[in-house]
């Protein structure tokens, strides 16, 4: 971690402990990079203190000790929910963020056009969230993010809610995405296979307070074919990193 | 289903997401919810002839057989035009004190929604608001702004005012931490949360409080008419001098009008509310 250039580094966490005022340790000592064109997630048990991680590196929160070095402002956050606003239809939501920035409505028309059809929803424009399937809505939410055009993209658990299909489908689509735009990721889940398959480093933590107990290189290539699910290696590393984190949690 | 063609990337999730016609069976579901209140109705109306005819017999001036409210009284040219006048000059302080309400209702919650402390200040004086027996103002509010329509639409207000204090406020702090921290993110301005966010959730909640509030008003607007007859008579003291000359035909037709207009106000206010925001929110009474 520590041969990482810092023309490269986007993100950088140095000994990051955050306590929260009720008194409860959430992190302690977090050491993270993140660097342009990786995707870094990070795995832990329920309750480690994976989601403050995010929520400090977009100012949400303020670390309590340590430091935070950001090296962008086009970041896009993605909450565990789709968060889409039930009056407003796919388009209206999708230009949501645009218009906060007061980016003028014919560019951010567009803008929301390109990411819709990005994520596959081109002809749901219309419709509203209610409409929508939870993967749809995910899928909005998204694309919502990809207006901002993000740098740096934090994803909290985005995927948990949903059933295994549609979650297989959207690491796919997010893959892919990736793939094309080339932002830096950050992700959270506690799903081991979701962590080696769409990533390219995975971050185990411990349980509260949490701090990283180990750092895995996933070496697969990306794009990233869908059968490198089914191979020994896959199985292996996913393997490891289940004890990895079953020690992190002892 | 969705009218347009998915492009190739979305496939199984598609099919979860159906977009159900609400507007479908409208008439076939407004008759099976119109016949029992229909047979209810019909039975009262049984059971008050037996009582008026049968029971009462010669004392039934305490309570007429229902023809004689339309024949003596509604179908009466000059009795009708003295009721729906009455209704009328009631409406209008109704109306009046409704839209004060309204207002002043949502300003005062939108100032508790933007900080704790306000809300900590204000919302003990909207309980009080509510508590207090308005008749024990009455006497207060006739001695200082007189015994005409000003007084009445006072008494409409108070009446009125709490259901939209506290359907607006709970409506504004409904909406969730993550949207709220969405708009966070983006830097949003508290008047881009509000106005963006905040008021739009709070829509649902807001016209529910106008429905209550519109039928508060209706009853604050015929109770103010009982105390402050000075100036053109309401409905209310039309009610007070129909029952003191014993004119009980006319007094039941004003009854029925009154509660008529109450229905319809009420009525108004639900169809305006799923006509603003039904297309967006399933309220879970259907």
């Amino acid at each position: 971690m520590t041969a990482t250039s810092i023309d490269t580094q986007l993100l950088r966490f140095s000994d990051v402990a955050m306590t929260f005022p009720n008194g409860t340790t959430a992190l302690e000592g977090v050491d993270l990079t993140v660097d342009r064109g990786e995707f870094v997630t990070v795995v832990g048990p329920s309750g480690c203190g994976k989601s403050t991680l995010l929520r400090i590196a977009s100012g949400l929160e303020s670390a309590t000790e340590g430091g935070v070095e950001l090296d962008t402002d086009r970041i896009g956050y993605v909450f565990q929910d789709a968060t889409l606003l039930p009056w407003r239809s796919v388009q209206a939501n999708v230009e949501l963020l645009a218009e906060l920035h007061k980016v003028p409505k014919a560019q951010r028309t567009e803008a929301a056009k390109a990411a819709i059809d990005l994520v596959g929803l081109t002809g749901f424009e219309k419709n509203l969230p209610r409409e929508l399937s939870g993967g749809m809505r995910m899928r909005t939410s998204l694309a919502r993010s990809l207006t901002l055009d993000p740098e740096l993209f934090l994803f909290d658990e985005p995927f948990g809610a949903l059933d295994e299909i549609t979650r297989e489908r959207l690491q796919d689509e997010l893959l892919r995405i990736f793939v094309e735009k080339r932002f830096a990721g950050l992700f959270i889940t506690h799903s081991v296979s979701e962590a080696v398959y769409i990533s390219t480093k995975v971050v185990v933590m411990s349980g509260r307070p949490g701090h990283i107990v180990d750092t895995f290189d996933i070496p697969f290539p990306m794009p990233r074919d869908p059968e490198v699910r089914f191979t020994a290696e896959f199985a292996e590393l996913t393997g490891k990193i289940s004890h990895a984190l079953r020690e992190g949690h002892r | 289903m969705a009218t347009t063609t998915p492009t190739t990337t979305v496939r199984a999730d598609v099919s979860a997401a159906g977009t159900r016609s609400i507007s479908t069976f409208r008439l076939g579901r407004g008759l099976k919810t119109l016949w029992p209140p229909l047979a209810v109705l019909a039975a009262i109306i049984l059971g008050w002839y037996v009582l008026s005819l049968v029971v009462l017999a010669e004392r039934n001036f305490l309570l007429p057989p229902p023809h004689e409210i339309f024949t003596e009284a509604l179908f009466n040219p000059g009795t009708a035009a003295d009721i729906f006048l009455a209704l009328w000059r009631t409406a209008l302080v109704a109306v009046t004190g409704l839209a004060i309400a309204i207002v002043l209702g949502i300003v005062w919650a939108v100032a508790m929604s933007q900080a704790r402390w306000v809300e900590r200040s204000l919302f003990p004086y909207a309980v009080i608001l509510q508590c207090i027996p308005i008749l024990a103002l009455v006497p207060l509010i006739g001695f200082w702004f007189g015994f005409n329509f000003e007084a009445r639409t006072i008494v409409c207000v108070l009446i009125a005012l709490f259901p939209m204090v506290s359907n607006t406020l709970f409506g504004l702090q409904s909406v969730e931490k993550s949207q709220r921290e969405l708009f966070q993110l983006q830097g949003a301005s508290r008047w881009t949360v509000l106005t963006k966010l905040q008021l739009p959730a709070a829509l649902p909640a807001i016209f529910a409080g106008m429905r209550i509030s519109a039928g508060l008003a209706v009853v604050g607007a015929i109770v103010g008419d009982f105390f402050f007859r000075r100036g053109t008579p309401g409905i209310g003291s039309l009610l007070s001098d129909y029952t003191s000359r014993i004119q009980s035909a006319e007094l039941f037709a004003a009854i029925i009008v009154a509660c008529l207009f109450g229905v319809a106000v009420f009525v108004l206010f639900g169809w305006i509310g799923r006509r603003a925001v039904g297309r967006w929110y399933e309220s879970n009474r259907g």
